[in-house]
């Protein structure tokens, strides 16, 4: 267990990599190039479906083994090239959630050459004071990368110019859903346990439906799955100062177990698992609030007969907005977790029925 | 040349709501007899025809599939001698008042069960609540009126019973026509001319053409005739939006100027390039359709069947879409089964290789 | 049957914790199948029969979860804030009484209403179990719970809360005792997390594999004051569901529950409803698809803790399932 919450410089490279990279829903190749060149070392072989999830198995040692899948997904929330103005200027389209609000006035990287654009806004001295009380509708929002010729044509992905820090305790950056998950996931298959079949599904689309996740799971038909997600921290203070009564998760309270979420309600087996661990190892843990959202576990539970499934994520401010922020030993925390839980898991924890 | 427009008239003229397909599937299946190996029906009522390929086992697959249910409306009550009626598949209620419909009774006068003419009727404004003034008047305030005494109706009418539109297909200027289920009989024809150009020629790969149930009420035979197929690829034709009147924004595309190729997340995108190129070099004019989360089509739902299928949506131009008068080109109709054809014919023992996501970055 | 109905209706199980519900059922109909599994999702499964001579393998499904509550956050106050699980109405909550599936029991109470035209939301709300802070509060985040009612006799009628869908579960049991014979392979499917989502269903209709899909489950009526306008009336018979929110039942399956009905002298009612839906939604998306269909039990006030179902309707139901079971058939 990491004491003190430091990461060495290879860590910060993948991150920071990771967080940089280009990958909107169905667009996802930057990050799995990112990822195969780390797992390659470590693994015997790989499959690339038709949609494009990284599936990966490493096989255990002991017997009596359970096949155990790990997901994390590799696409974000961006945008997609819609229509040509003309002049540099393009429609757009939001691919996965993004908050209307937070795109004014905002830079991008657009297309495979990552070439830098801007989402621009009327200028304020030609508004009046109650046209700024109106967000800009999608309709009037346009990415400009500027006049002449380009080589950048609809269909094309764009994701927000965030460059990636680490600041004292915190990791800032676009991306961190799910791209702390997916360092987690390659930090698990480097050093897989004996005990299970590990079962690793690298998913394309979850921002737009879970849907790389659901063919990952019929797949591999695991007898089990974890899911590794950012999910946010809504820990800010009150405008009036009232007790926060749906902060979702805190960060630096640790790794954030789901009881419930809009689609998945875990595995009561499972969250008991993980708390045990979590207590036994003196991991300090939270259980995220119940309510919306979802993961992949939303698609993968409900597979190929019924797989129990729960999700574990990595509390992060401000997702789906260009600056994501997390504490750095929230995402160690959820390593530590997750590996402790993995060796401990033995075909009698689904001996009793889900209860 | 196959000379589609009698079938395509015919399929205009038959009923052929989601979940009650039969009366349209009956006519695809009889064209369809001559034209494939062998042609069967999936445990909820899609149809299959299939066409072996002449490569050697084990031959790749490709599903080429089309919709053939229709929106249409649904008798849920009868009151006072009117019907109450709810829509099956998304119906804009503004096209309703004043339509002819077809009332498809299975009441036990009604025998042989058989389609009464019927008209969807306004209220005048004092019978409805005042908020409601000279807005649109929702579905449930509207009523079915087939003109007979009230105390006859319950003798023809059941509630269940499914009522079309009455709007026989029109020929109009430039090769196009209109009719109340263009979206997707327009497709059906396509797929239709597909496979009477292939009757000539020769495909390594074996073809499953495929008229699926209830695309508009939750893409079921989609995911399971996929699933029994379990193609090596999908290729699935619906309608899109043709700029027209109140329809002009950027998702629209211009009618008779080709078929549109999809591409998003939901299509495959080395699928995608390879229609593209096929296109292009054929100069069979097209455009790229932008579609974000979903097609809108079944290949949202091909595309995740099992271990997940590489699917392309390709898009016939239409206008008034959902209305009982939608436009299609006929020259559109043709270019995409000609389209079809072509594809089919390119598709080498190797394909799937050549389009696999694993070598490329993105 | 009664006493069945109410030992059903008074266990608390909301979705994704039928483990109450599902030790009550196992226990009735035990004794009377062949072979009896859980599914990964908490299903409960029941093989009667083996497929015989043009027999079919056909999957019956009633959803044991019922609706209710989730503990979000225990304030500083002890009060417990919560969220629904599956389709709460926030105004049939205030004043109400929950029980937890650990045993603890609570209040709804409220925050204050400064304008009674309008009702509260679930943001408003909490439960109240007596605690002051919450290190001595017996709950904590994602417990869960479901609503206190007792089940009424009302003679003609019955009330209880989660008739949606012990009713239907209970149609399957007495189905299955007075089932003397039958040429098909029947799977007794209780199901857990249809209130979420149907996925209970999906999951194991996929294990299942069925030829057939039949879902037991509640409709609503038009029959009370100012009502949505819909046919199905209580007392009139067990209603076989053309449509609803989610399906279009197989047309060949509603023939052959109307065949059956009338030929067995059963009353019924042709059902459209308008929202809403149940299992067979899922289950005829499985594999390479199923012919689905349903048999509702008429219900007044659907997701309120009363909810009203008529005795000879039930009777009807399980006489109906029975018939179509006993014999071959011809889709």
């Amino acid at each position: 267990m990491a004491k003190t919450f430091s990461l060495n410089k290879k860590q910060i490279n993948l991150l920071e990599k990771l967080s940089q990279a280009m990958a909107i829903s169905g667009n996802e190749g930057e990050v799995r190039s990112i990822v195969l060149e780390e797992i390659r070392p470590y693994i015997k072989d790989y499959q690339v479906d038709s949609l494009g999830n990284l599936l990966v198995t490493k096989t255990g040692s002991s017997k009596n083994r359970l096949k155990v899948m790990l997901a994390a997904h590799m696409d974000e929330a961006g945008f997609m090239i819609a229509a040509d103005d003309g002049d540099g200027i393009f429609r757009f389209e939001i691919s996965g959630g993004i908050d209307l609000r937070q795109l004014p006035g905002k830079s991008v990287l657009v297309g495979k050459e990552h070439i830098p654009g801007v989402i621009g806004a009327r200028p304020i001295h030609l508004t009046t004071s109650s046209d700024r009380q109106n967000k800009i509708p999608l309709n009037n929002l346009r990415i400009d990368i500027g006049p002449g010729a380009n080589t950048i044509k609809p269909g094309d992905q764009a994701v927000f110019a965030t460059t990636f820090q680490h600041v004292g305790p915190s990791l800032i950056g676009k991306a961190l859903d799910d791209r702390l998950g997916i360092a987690v996931l390659i930090n698990l298959i480097k050093n897989s346990p004996p005990n299970i079949d590990l079962q690793a599904a690298f998913t394309v689309q979850e921002e737009t439906g879970l849907r790389g996740a659901r063919v990952a799971a019929f797949t591999f038909k695991p007898d089990l799955a974890f899911v590794v997600d950012s999910t946010p921290a809504k820990d800010l203070p009150a405008w009036d100062e009232s007790e926060n009564l749906t902060y979702n998760t805190r960060l630096g309270a640790g790794p954030a177990i789901y009881t419930a979420d809009g689609s998945t309600l875990s595995d009561p087996r499972l969250i008991r698992l993980l708390v045990q661990t979590a207590e036994k190892a003196r991991i300090p843990y939270q259980l995220r609030q119940p309510g919306g959202g979802g993961t992949d576990a939303g698609a993968i539970h409900k597979q190929a007969g019924g797989i129990p499934s729960v999700s574990v994520s990595i509390p992060g401010r401000y997702a789906h907005t260009p600056v994501g922020l997390a504490r750095v030993s929230d995402f160690l925390h959820t390593i530590d977790l997750l590996k402790a839980t993995l060796l401990s898991i033995h075909p009698e924890i689904l001996a009793q029925e889900r209860s | 040349m196959y000379d589609f427009l009698p079938f395509l008239k015919e399929l205009l003229s038959a009923p052929g709501l989601a979940g009650f397909e039969t009366p349209v599937s009956e006519i695809i299946k009889k064209e369809w007899q001559p034209l494939v190996d062998e042609i069967n029906i999936s445990r909820v009522g899609s149809l299959h025809g299939f066409r072996r390929g002449n490569s050697s086992d084990p031959r790749p697959s490709i599903l080429l599939a089309t919709h053939m249910d229709a929106i249409g409306l649904m008798v849920t009550g009868i009151h006072k001698g009117f019907l109450r009626f709810t829509d099956v598949g998304g119906v804009d209620p503004r096209v309703l008042p004043g339509q002819q419909v077809w009332v498809h009774a299975t009441g036990p006068k009604a025998n042989p069960p058989g389609p009464l003419p019927g008209w969807v009727v306004q209220p005048s404004a004092a019978l409805l609540p005042e908020e409601f003034g000279n807005n649109v008047i929702p579905i449930e305030n509207l009523f079915i009126d087939i003109g007979l005494a009230p105390d006859q109706v319950q003798k023809y009418v059941h509630i269940g019973d499914i009522v079309s539109f009455a709007q026989d297909p029109l020929e109009l200027n430039g090769e196009t026509i209109s009719g109340h289920s263009l979206d997707n009989r327009a497709a059906v024809t396509a797929l239709t001319v597909c496979l009477n150009e292939l009757q000539a020629l020769k495909h390594a790969w074996d073809i499953w053409a495929v008229a699926t149930v209830k695309e508009e009420e939750g893409l079921v035979g989609a995911y399971t005739s996929a699933f029994q197929i379990r193609p090596s690829l999908a290729v699935v034709v619906d309608t899109t939006w043709a700029k027209g009147p109140g329809s002009d924004d950027w998702n629209t595309f211009p009618l008779a100027k080709g078929p549109t190729l999809m591409w998003g997340p939901n299509i495959h995108p080395n699928l995608h390039k390879a229609f593209k190129e096929l296109a292009e070099k054929l100069e069979i004019p097209h455009s790229v359709e932008i579609t974000g989360r979903s097609s809108g089509t079944d290949a949202f739902a091909t595309q995740v069947v099992a271990e997940g299928i590489p699917t392309m949506a390709i898009g016939i131009p239409l206008r008034n879409m959902h209305t009982p008068v939608e436009v299609v080109s006929l020259k559109d109709i043709r270019r995409t089964g000609r389209l079809l054809t072509e594809f089919v014919m390119s598709l080498s023992k190797d394909f799937m290789s050549k389009i696999s996501l694993e070598s490329k970055n993105g | 049957m009664k006493s069945l109905i109410q030992k059903l209706t008074e266990t608390f199980s909301p979705s994704g914790y039928e483990q109450d519900i599902r030790n009550v059922i196992r226990a009735e109909i035990e004794p009377l199948v062949d072979e009896i599994r859980v599914d990964p999702l908490g299903t409960l499964i029941a093989r009667k029969g083996k497929v015989g001579k043009n027999g079919k393998r056909i999957m019956l499904a009633g959803h044991m979860d019922e609706i209710g509550l989730i503990a979000t956050h225990i304030d500083e106050n002890g009060f417990i804030r919560f969220s629904a699980i599956g389709g709460v109405y926030p105004h049939t909550l205030l004043g109400g009484r929950v029980r937890f599936v650990n045993g603890v029991s609570g209040v709804i109470g409220g925050e204050r209403i400064t304008d009674l035209g309008k009702t509260l939301t679930i943001s408003q709300l909490f439960i109240d179990v007596g605690a002051s802070n919450p290190k001595d509060c017996p709950i904590k985040t994602g417990d869960v719970a479901a609503f206190v009612r007792p089940f009424f006799d009302m003679g003609d009628r019955m009330v209880a809360k989660s008739m949606d869908d012990r009713i239907g579960c209970l149609v399957m049991i007495e189905a299955l005792r007075s089932l003397k014979s039958s040429p098909h392979e029947i799977y007794f499917a209780f199901t857990t997390q249809e209130e979420v989502g149907l996925r209970g269903a999906t999951a194991s209709a996929f294990g299942i594999d069925p030829e057939i899909g039949l879902s037991l489950d509640v409709t609503g009526t038009g029959d009370t004051p100012k009502s949505r306008k819909m046919e199905v009336s209580l007392g009139k018979g067990p209603a076989i569901k053309i449509k609803d929110g989610g399906m279009l039942s197989d047309p060949r399956v509603v023939q052959w529950m109307i065949r059956t009905a009338e030929k067995s002298k059963i009353p019924y009612q042709r059902e459209v409803l308008e929202a809403g839906t149940t299992d067979a939604t899922a289950i005829q998306l499985t594999r390479s698809g199923v012919p689905v269909g349903c048999i509702s039990i008429p219900c007044r006030y659907i997701h309120s803790p009363s909810e009203m179902v008529d005795t000879k309707d039930v009777q009807n139901a399980i006489k109906l399932l029975t018939a179509l079971l006993s014999a071959l058939i011809s889709l």
